[in-house]
């Protein structure tokens, strides 16, 4: 075990934070996830992240919380983009693009606010990459917290929420009303990638959210095992992330080591060519 | 950014500031005309993945002391590939891979050259205020490159976006099509990126072509009023910038989501009108 | 099963020679062979998933064939050839700045590199094109607002626009009201003739296109069987199609298939109007 874990990971207060931020943020992408590839959402899942960016940055300018800056950003975003994009389903793609450009106009605006009013450097660093091992562990109850609200709300919905993706004339027909959906799904979804983001940083949250959610879908037959799947699929990948970026800081010989967000990129990576390879294999068996 | 340059007392039109009004005119036409397609084909996922995603060639670049601008477009180039060969049905997944893979390449490039702030600051939001005449002149060239290929693959492009089935069954390469388009997409948004950044490039190429196909009915039309759109953006943005001393990002993204809001606005009212 | 050659005096327009169809390791046509000559219109009939549209689109080159050949028009048939197609659906953006005389001229020159202004004769064609379908109300309207009919009847022009020797329309009565139905398959009659253009129309219901067409092509578990209405709409035809027993009754001029429970003849017969 000793070549495998380099000395002092399992006694470190830091690794101890993001090994559990991170499992509590795979659980949560994990789910969502699913349903999000299934409604083909994807690139709002992303821009999302970057919408939560201003929310970030606006907080840190009025001293707010950083959570709550992503998710009151999230939940505004994400019902635009919803409320432009129900109405003629196809100009969605146009709706999300639309709001993402005028986000990263407000966030390049509320870093620019941040940066002149401090001398701080590596704000956009740190929201952009943001590193699991920066977190602080005080806000470990808060994040289980949103995690939890944020699943259970899924569960909630998920009946009339799956319905409504794979089947709407039926969803219809069956009183679900697809605007209300799709709004109580955009919010889940900003809550989802705010947190994730805040924990995390940006590129890992979509990451997150879209790969292993891939990936088990691509393996399971039914949408509980792919959810199931997603979950155990993102986990792995956050922890052994984690366990290679620690690692990395002992293998160079610089001493520098490899950022999170990388190796956790480089396992959802693996985990989605395996389950290509996989869905290719069992469609040549026939 | 504009924003940290401007001391009160110089005028916008300031012979320092000539190469900003090229730089932004060049890029928002460009941005214009191929933004258009990015809508209609409705690849706006890729036209915000591929400039971010380059950045990490930029990155790369720098590492091994090349140009970060050709880093920038060896990637842009690279992942618009990865997307046309992998994104048969237009999959938004294989999008979004692509795009967190080269941001985190990015990462872990930057992570190892060293280079921090500024560097990722003027990629995401560029740096209009410090173009040199040599990149408005590259950035002339590349106007010149994508007219002209826009203007042969016109009729073909425009085709395969309404109907990709149709199109093929004519004897249109949809597929070639569809790279070229991409690759267009790539070149374009890797030159504009160290320009105007990679926010603001995405703003332009999704928000004034979206208001201007609701505007006109015609293709040649609606190409011409993209970018005259994308162009109003720019310009009011480099003088609100200038003006108020923020930076222009701000300004490009709030007005080209305004030209969108207006024109969706102007087109429910006709529709209600035209059914009373 | 196979189907009868064309009669002396017809020029054939496509040759579906022995094609063979997998798509996902499941053979969906095997050994379809038929022929369709200059100006006939023929109804591919089928029920849903039967392969009627795998069959258009093999015609067209759209979808590979893992064995036999397609002949359009004397040629291997590849895309590109002068063949009209209307698909099943397609689902055009509502704000693409397009009109109808856009499209439809698409038809005629939207394979061409370059961006020469359109010639008067490209206009004149559109306009012809427009009017034998009685769309000229409609070419300045986005095609993005109209309904699905019109929607419909936009890409039949669009397919006519370049002088097709064959049109293949795949399901294009499937959501129509009945007088439209009806309206639809007149016009298309009318432009077969003034046009001299073949006509293959997949629908699921055989009545309709009684009065206009010329053959039938019967595809049903992967294979084809082809001949004139009275020659396919019957009991023993259709119950060697199918595997097991039919009936097949004409009620009021209406043709009505009715098909058993198989390996239980007439026992709880469910009926289905074709
Ligand atoms: N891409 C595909 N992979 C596997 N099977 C397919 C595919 N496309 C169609 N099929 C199957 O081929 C059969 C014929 O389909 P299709 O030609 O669309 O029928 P029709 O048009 O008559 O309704 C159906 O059973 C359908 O399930
Ligand atoms: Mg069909």
């Amino acid at each position: 075990m000793h070549w495998l874990v380099e000395p002092g990971f399992w006694s470190n207060p830091v690794v101890g934070t993001a090994l559990v931020l991170g499992a509590v943020v795979a659980v949560v992408s994990g789910a969502v996830g699913v349903v999000v590839v299934v409604r083909g959402q994807s690139f709002a899942g992303h821009a999302l992240t970057d919408v939560a960016m201003a929310g970030g940055a606006g907080a840190s300018l009025v001293g707010a919380a950083p959570l709550v800056g992503f998710l009151l950003a999230g939940v505004l975003g994400g019902g635009s983009m919803e409320a432009a994009g129900t109405e003629r389903v196809r100009d969605r793609d146009v709706a999300t693009g639309v709001v993402l450009g005028a986000a990263a106009g407000l966030t390049a605006l509320l870093l620019y606010f941040v940066s002149s009013s401090s001398s701080a450097t590596g704000s956009t660093q740190s929201v952009l990459f943001g590193s699991v091992f920066t977190v602080s562990p005080s806000v470990v109850p808060l994040g289980v917290a949103v995690a939890a609200g944020t699943l259970a709300a899924l569960f909630v919905v998920r009946r009339p929420l799956l319905l409504s993706s794979l089947n709407p004339e039926l969803a219809a027909a069956r009183g679900v009303r697809p605007r209300a959906i799709g709004l109580a799904f955009v919010v889940v979804l900003a809550a989802s990638v705010a947190l994730s983001a805040l924990v995390i940083g940006a590129i890992l949250s979509t990451a997150l959210l879209v790969g292993p959610a891939s990936a088990a879908l691509r393996v399971a037959r039914g949408l509980g095992g792919a959810t199931l799947g997603a979950i155990a699929a993102g986990v792995a990948a956050v922890e052994l992330g984690i366990l290679a970026s620690y690692d990395s800081f002992y293998w160079s010989s610089a001493h520098r080591s490899v950022p999170v967000s990388a190796c956790v990129v480089g396992v959802i990576l693996v985990e989605v060519a395996l389950s290509a390879l996989w869905s290719r294999a069992r469609a040549r068996r026939g | 950014m504009v924003a940290r340059a401007s001391a009160s007392g110089l005028a916008v039109f300031a012979p320092f500031m000539a190469n900003a009004w090229l730089a932004g005119t060049l890029v928002a036409i460009v941005s214009g005309a191929v933004g258009l397609f990015v809508v209609v084909r409705q690849r706006a996922f890729a036209a915000h993945a591929i400039p971010n995603g380059a950045f990490a060639g930029a990155a790369g670049a720098t590492l091994i002391g090349a140009s970060p601008l050709l880093g920038l477009v060896v990637f842009a180039v690279a992942s618009a590939l990865g997307v046309a060969a992998l994104g048969r049905r237009r999959d938004d997944v294989v999008t979004a891979l692509a795009l967190v893979t080269m941001l985190a390449l990015g990462a872990a490039l930057l992570a190892a050259s060293g280079a921090y702030e500024p560097a990722i600051d003027a990629l995401l939001f560029g740096e209009l205020l410090g173009v040199s005449r040599a990149e408005v002149v590259a950035l002339a060239l590349l106007v010149v490159g994508t007219t002209v290929v826009l203007t042969v693959v016109f009729r073909p492009l425009l085709y395969s976006s309404l109907s990709e089935e149709i199109a093929a069954a004519r004897g249109v390469a949809v597929r070639v099509l569809d790279a070229t388009f991409l690759v267009l997409l790539a070149v374009s948004a890797a030159l504009a990126v160290p320009v105007v950044g990679a926010l603001l490039t995405f703003a332009l190429t999704v928000g004034p072509p979206a208001a201007a196909r609701m505007l006109v009915r015609r293709p040649g039309r609606a190409l011409a009023l993209a970018a005259v759109l994308s162009l109003a953006c720019v310009w009011a943005g480099i003088a609100s910038a200038y003006w108020s001393g923020w930076p222009i990002g701000f300004f490009v993204g709030v007005y080209a989501a305004v030209e969108y809001v207006a024109a969706r606005a102007a087109s429910s009212w006709r529709d209600t009108r035209a059914r009373p | 099963m196979g189907c009868e050659p064309l009669p002396e005096d017809r020029r054939e327009v496509v040759h579906v020679h022995r094609v063979e169809v997998a798509l996902g390791g499941r053979t969906v046509l095997h050994d379809v062979d038929f022929r369709v000559g200059e100006g006939e219109f023929v109804g591919l009939i089928g029920t849903n998933g039967s392969g009627k549209t795998t069959l258009l689109r093999a015609i067209l080159g759209l979808q590979a064939t893992t064995a036999g050949e397609v002949i359009v028009a004397g040629r291997p048939g590849r895309r590109g050839g002068p063949v009209g197609y209307v698909p099943q659906r397609v689902a055009f953006d509502h704000d693409v700045p397009v009109r109808v005389a856009d499209f439809v001229a698409l038809g005629v020159d939207g394979t061409r590199l370059g961006l020469a202004r359109r010639g008067r004769g490209v206009r004149e064609r559109v306009e012809a094109v427009l009017a034998s379908l009685e769309l000229s109300a409609l070419a300045g309207r986005r095609i993005g607002a109209l309904s699905g009919g019109e929607q419909q009847r936009v890409l039949m022009a669009h397919a006519l626009a370049s002088r097709p020797r064959l049109l293949l329309l795949d399901e294009p009565l499937a959501n129509l009201d009945l007088p439209r139905v009806h309206e639809t398959i007149a016009v298309l009659d009318r432009v077969r003739r003034a046009e001299g253009v073949a006509v293959v129309l997949s629908a699921h219901e055989i009545g309709p296109l009684v009065p206009v067409m010329d053959r039938v092509i019967y595809i049903a578990q992967g294979g084809v069987a082809c001949g004139t209405t009275e020659e396919v709409v019957r009991a023993e035809v259709l119950s060697a199609l199918y595997g097991h027993h039919v009936d097949v009754l004409t009620v009021h001029g209406r043709v009505v298939v009715v098909e058993g429970e198989a390996g239980d003849p007439g026992a709880h017969p469910e009926v289905v109007v074709r």
